[in-house]
């Protein structure tokens, strides 16, 4: 069965190892990751691991759980698509004739990418959008030759207005209530 | 590098004089002490040397326990932590001493114990230049510790110490592991240890809400078949106490799992024994019949719930629980109390209704007949030639009056202990559920022995799993750990040729064992020890076991081909459990 791609938006600290632990969450139940972006954050010394999985809601919300429970995680979300602001960076070198052809300005303007270098040879395009703008670019390339491609993993914003620091909050105020033993 | 967050919150008073200068290894030592630590297992090996050179001078305050095997000192660590409650310590060199350990940790993740392990590491300039006896430890534990760090520098030691503690020992256990690099062992700091009570990541306790509390009363007070299944989650928030007087509230009967076999008394009225796979009759068809289950401190291993589809599906499920990843994880709650046990035990007690089931107990009284009349009878009073598993365990009972530590291996000789073994005390219970490590029983019981001489602690062992770990005799020759070791010896992995001769047409490939004297073997470590083949003198040899001073080894030649029942086969579930093959 095929899933819609779920976006995992995971706050930690900044700890040597952590990639390995959060990233085995996921290898041990044999779930495939789609794309991983590691990144600071608003608040210094925290980190915000953006990862992308094709799992059905109730799966990613066992993940979450796991991620949580690493001693160095703040915080692990699950959204849908609709939950977020998304994009990928994709970069693209072209043979430098494509600059000739009938049709290329066009071609760029209506994908909104943009010429980052000229060489002799070649030139390399940026376009930032979602999977499927950048891969229907990718696409609509093909006839001038595409020499190289690559694309980033996912980077989402939330449309929730919850906060990091208000997660931090949570985090103080369940140790403050808890019972001791 | 290790960078520790600014939350070490200091539980000593500044000193006024300026902190000794010592090496890393010496401030691991004294970062111990401050713990609390008393005892540690472990080898010593290259990337160690340091720590065993700082131990030499601390041989007044610190007991080191020379093990025979890394897998010695994990088991024996565990064992230690089953019984005190507190973090088992164990100190092992790099690469193959590391790799060693990890079936332990492996072991005491999935049962929660709290470990810390304190690994040597290859100086911090070799680190990935496949030096002699490097491993990547942090990568290869990573997935069975609760948490680890490497640490190149003696100043970090003791804030990776404190914080190792805090981790191990606060929510639910577990295993944390420490890599520590030979340099930073050897190099030179101010020592100064303040205990970590807070990691801004980390809030490991929690308070169940008062609705959750409400809803799970209203349940319970409505409930005509209520059930209760206990797990060592009752034992790790002690709360036998708070267990005992909610149970007697509610009035329902109280099965337990594997873990969970000390949590209540077994001769409590409302006892109604083990779940799962080789559990109680009773305990495991009624769990099918209930109307309100109650899952307390567990956490529906598939050996307790068999095919989790049909599990208790008639059931409303009440799980109070801790650990917020295992709530919904295998079963459909209807009402999660997720916090510490006791705590929430305690806050249940005002909103419920004094009830008493008394017909629904007699369900349960009326499957033990069932179970007596073709299990339980057969089992303790066999009528056979040869001797029986449960009879042993039955005479045991009656010399330690369910006072003993009892640790057990991996097998039928295991579900037949656990089974049949009486329980009154908490803390008495040692076994590794849900791992399944052959080879554990024996180092464990050391560990137990060592952190509380003053017990009876017995290690009940097949006569496969005790060639796992034997070698740790010498062990116990050298610390007088005072281990009763009986071993029950079928000359079969006996647990895996039932399945053969059940499920694979008796084709019993590779499980028949060709055993060495074991009597000699002890003796050649100076451990005095008996052989028993007949029944007549079998409850000599048990009492000569329990009374002898220090350690004994009792082998009982216990018949070859007998199956452990009841039985759920795999993936069935628990309502087909099987009497008889």
């Amino acid at each position: 069965m095929v899933h819609k791609p779920l976006t995992l938006s995971v706050f930690t600290e900044n700890h040597i190892g952590l990639l390995a632990r959060v990233t085995a969450v996921f290898t041990r139940r044999n779930i495939n990751i789609e794309s991983l972006t590691v990144s600071e954050s608003e608040i210094p010394g925290i980190h915000r691991f953006t990862i992308v999985v094709a799992i059905d809601h109730e799966k990613a919300r066992l993940i979450a759980l796991q991620l949580e429970k690493q001693i160095d995680v703040i915080k692990a979300l699950v959204h849908d698509d609709e939950e977020l602001v998304h994009r990928d960076l994709a970069l693209y070198k072209v043979d430098i004739t494509a600059r000739l052809t009938p049709g290329w300005d066009t071609l760029l303007q209506k994908h909104q990418a943009r010429v980052l270098e000229e060489q002799d040879r070649y030139l390399v395009l940026e376009k930032t959008g979602t999977q499927t703008e950048t891969a229907a670019l990718l696409h609509a390339l093909a006839p001038y030759g595409v020499l190289e491609f690559v694309r980033s993993g996912r980077v989402a914003l939330t449309r929730p207005m919850k906060r990091l620091t208000e997660f931090l909050q949570d985090l103080e105020n369940t140790r403050r209530a808890a019972p001791t033993r | 590098m290790y960078q520790p967050d600014s939350d070490s919150s200091s539980s000593s008073p500044e000193s006024s004089m300026s902190p000794p200068t010592v090496r890393g290894a010496e401030a691991l030592i004294m970062s111990l002490l401050a713990e609390g630590v008393d005892t540690v297992f472990g080898y010593p090996g290259g990337a160690i040397m340091p720590v065993y050179d700082a131990l030499y001078g601390f041989q007044d305050r610190l007991r080191h326990v020379l093990v025979r095997h890394e897998q010695g000192a994990v088991h024996s660590a565990q064992g230690y932590a089953r019984v005190t409650r507190r973090p088992g310590v164990c100190i092992v060199t790099s690469g193959p001493a590391a790799t060693n350990l990890v079936t332990g940790i492996a072991d005491a993740m999935v049962d929660s114990t709290p470990l810390v392990c304190i690994t040597g590491q290859v100086s911090s300039w070799l680190l990935g230049t496949d030096a002699f006896q490097e491993t990547d430890v942090i990568n290869v534990t990573a997935p069975v510790t609760k948490w680890n760090i490497q640490v190149t520098r003696a100043e970090d030691i003791p804030d990776a110490v404190a914080r190792a503690f805090h981790i191990a020992a606060t929510g639910r256990p577990g295993p944390v592991l420490l890599d520590i690099t030979r340099d930073a062992q050897m190099g030179v700091m101010q020592f100064r240890h303040e205990k970590v009570t807070r990691i801004r990541s980390y809030a490991p306790m929690l308070r169940s809400t008062d609705e959750s509390l409400a809803q799970a009363a209203e349940l319970i007070n409505a409930a005509e078949r209520p059930m209760i299944i206990a797990g060592q989650g009752v034992v790790l928030s002690g709360a036998e106490q708070q267990l005992i007087a909610f149970a007697e509230r509610v009035g329902a009967p109280v099965a337990w799992t594997l873990l969970g076999l000390d949590a209540f008394p077994t001769s409590h009225p409302q006892s109604v024994g083990m779940v799962g796979m080789h559990g109680r009759y009773g305990a495991n068809v009624k769990s099918a019949q209930c109307d309100v289950l109650i899952g307390i401190g567990m956490r529906f291993d598939d050996r307790v719930t068999g095919n989790p589809k049909t599990y208790a599906a008639q059931a409303k499920i009440i799980h109070f629980e801790l650990d917020p990843a295992e709530v919904n994880k295998i079963v459909k709650t209807a009402v999660p109390v997720v916090g510490d046990a006791r705590d929430s035990l305690e806050r249940i007690m005002p909103l419920l209704h004094k009830r008493t089931h008394a017909a629904w107990m007699e369900e349960f009284r009326e499957c033990d007949r069932i179970e007596h009349q073709k299990v339980i009878q057969r089992d303790l009073y066999p009528e056979c030639e040869g001797i029986r598993m449960g009879e042993v365990i039955r005479h045991l009972n009656d010399l330690t009056d369910g006072r003993a530590v009892v640790v057990t291996d991996v097998g039928q000789h295991q579900m037949v202990a656990s089974r049949y073994t009486r329980y009154e005390d908490p803390h008495t219970s040692i076994t590794s559920g849900g791992l399944g490590t052959m080879g554990f029983a024996l180092p464990a019981a050391i560990g137990a022995a060592i952190a509380q001489p003053e017990r009876t602690v017995v290690a009940v062992i097949g006569d496969g799993g005790f060639q796992m770990t034997l070698q740790e005799l010498g062990t116990i020759m050298q610390e007088n750990a005072a281990v009763k070791i009986l071993i029950l010896n079928n000359s079969f992995l006996g647990m895996v040729r039932q399945w053969q001769e059940l499920f694979f047409e008796r084709r019993y490939s590779n499980t028949e064992m060709i055993n060495p004297d074991f009597i000699k073997l002890s003796e050649a470590y100076s451990v005095p020890a008996r052989k028993v083949s007949e029944r007549a003198e079998l409850v000599d040899g048990l009492r000569a076991m329990i009374e002898t001073p220090g350690a004994f080894l009792l082998e009982v030649v216990v018949e070859k081909e007998t199956n452990v029942f009841p039985m759920v086969p795999s993936g069935a579930s628990v309502a087909d459990i099987r009497l008889e093959a």
